[in-house]
């Protein structure tokens, strides 16, 4: 089984639908009476976050915590990284430490990457968000949430074949996008991307993905079976991508009269934190068609079993 | 490797349903009559269809017997205490029936009883679903070579095995045949 979750592109096909199932069993144990499981005793998860987040952190942390597993916040801040220290350093306090897993966070594309392979660290390492580069575990919880809509209860064993899935917004600095354009292609779904041109990454020839410069258009030609909307990452922006917030929220945000012209078996995900009134108004964004709560709800699913799928079997793989 | 065969397909619906029988027979000494006190959890993946067989003899045999509630699933992967050392196994499904554990007398199913380790996880897993009145234990097989305090309340056949030796259990929903064989 696989040490290191650092990008989507790392899972093949079944490894993928592996987790999504595990992940199935990891839900049915979040509706018990008793949330918890004694898999991980004994286990140390650290949550190693260099940038800001609520979901992502809480939601590792409350996986980690149903799974019996010892868990350390770390945070950059009130930190001695705000001393100066640097993340080799930090990494390998970590490790002197017994860290059994690290959950890393930075805001600089590839840090989980040089974490797992420099040898700073012997546990197992999964990449929650890297700069503008992958969040793999947010697109396997997209994926588990499409799955879960489509299929119900019989969703085990499934993939997303022809599924049509529209990823709208700030594609350039979204690791959502790219973690989930790689899952996505490996589940056999279809993606198109539709952004304004300065939104787009300059060369995106090598993506699998249909790209579409009008958010109406492909409403209406492609009639997606998923719409989902990016985050405008107003702090990773160093320059003006787009006139005026009010012209963006009216050409590329999604509002109730582009939700009219959804198929009714359609459905609007956020990987969150939404800008409301930007990339999303209200009435869109509360839905019944919106998944955005329930994204939130896999995500401690999903993590769950990414967490169960690196840590079990882990000291076999070292003998 | 030789391979002999121990239990062909009439004695595994003989054992099944003696066990049945001895099932109900107990019961009985807890509550006068009926089975509503009574649910059996089959353990992935050979228990689960031995426990449908043997809910389905007790249904035959003790009318109003309600088999919704009286059949369930329990996967102990979670609770094993070898995961560490072992690679990844996938997790399947847990069905409790829906009127719980609380105050029943929870039998146990499984194929095989060996190191015991396999009960003390699913001893463990039920914990977590609830406070039954008593565990029992039905196993098909009971080939010896226990690592824990733990043994069977309802068993088709004992077995001496030296530690080697593989059981195979072969149920025709999930195999060819029905047939217990031993290899060595």
């Amino acid at each position: 089984m696989i040490k290191y979750l650092l990008s989507a592109g790392d899972l093949t096909r079944d490894q993928a639908i592996e987790i999504l199932d595990i992940a199935e069993g990891m839900a049915d144990v979040n509706e018990r009476e008793i949330k918890k499981l004694p898999t991980l005793r004994g286990k140390t998860v650290v949550n190693l976050f260099f940038e800001d987040s609520t979901r992502t952190r809480i939601s590792f942390e409350l996986a980690a915590k149903r799974l019996s597993a010892d868990v350390i916040n770390f945070s950059a801040k009130g930190s001695s990284v705000s001393k100066g220290e640097s993340l080799k350093d930090t990494a390998q306090t970590l490790e002197a430490m017994g860290a059994d897993a690290v959950v890393i966070r930075h805001p600089a594309s590839g840090a989980a990457n040089v974490l797992a392979h420099s040898n700073w660290i012997n546990g197992a390492i999964v990449n929650a968000g890297d700069g503008t580069h992958e969040h793999p575990t947010q697109a396997l919880l997209d994926a588990f949430t499409m799955r879960k809509r489509i299929h119900g209860a019989n969703s085990k064993g499934k993939a997303l074949e022809g599924l049509k899935v529209a990823i709208v917004g700030d594609v350039l600095h979204s690791r959502v996008a790219r973690s989930n354009l790689l899952l996505l292609n490996t589940l056999g779904a279809e993606v198109h991307f539709v952004a304004p041109p300065t939104l787009l990454p300059a060369n995106p020839s090598n993506w699998k993905a249909k790209l579409h410069y009008s958010l109406d258009e492909t409403l209406e030609l492609e009639k997606p079976d998923v719409v989902m909307m990016l985050r405008v990452q107003a702090e990773r922006m160093n320059a003006s991508f787009f006139p005026s917030e009010r012209e963006y929220a009216r050409i590329w945000g999604f509002n109730a009269d582009r939700l009219k012209t959804l198929k009714p078996s359609a459905f609007l995900m956020h990987p969150g934190p939404m800008n409301r009134g930007l990339e999303i108004d209200a009435i869109s964004a509360d839905s019944p068609q919106s998944t955005v709560l329930e994204q939130v709800a896999n995500g401690v699913s999903v993590r769950m079993a990414v967490l169960y799928s690196l840590l079990s079997g882990e000291r076999a793989a070292d003998v | 490797m030789t391979t002999r065969t121990v239990l062909s397909s009439d004695d595994i619906d003989r054992a099944v349903t003696r066990i049945a029988h001895e099932i109900l027979e107990a019961n009985t000494a807890l509550q006068k009559s009926g089975t509503s006190n009574l649910v059996i959890l089959g353990i992935p993946t050979r228990g689960v269809l031995l426990a449908e067989r043997i809910a389905k003899v007790i249904a035959r045999n003790e009318p109003g017997t309600d088999a919704s509630q009286l059949l369930g699933r329990l996967d102990i992967t979670m609770y094993r205490d070898d995961l560490a050392s072992n690679p990844t196994r996938p997790v399947t499904e847990t069905l409790i029936p829906s009127q719980g554990i609380d105050d029943k007398v929870v039998v146990l199913v499984d194929d095989v009883l060996f190191s015991g380790r396999t009960i003390r996880a699913a001893l463990d897993a039920l914990n977590d679903f609830g406070r039954p009145r008593a565990v029992k234990l039905a196993v098909l097989v009971d080939r010896g070579h226990r690592e824990l305090p733990i043994r069977a309340d309802f068993v088709g056949k004992n077995l001496p095995t030296a530690r080697e030796e593989r059981i195979r259990v072969q149920l025709t929903e999930s195999d060819a045949e029905n047939s217990v064989v031993i290899e060595s």
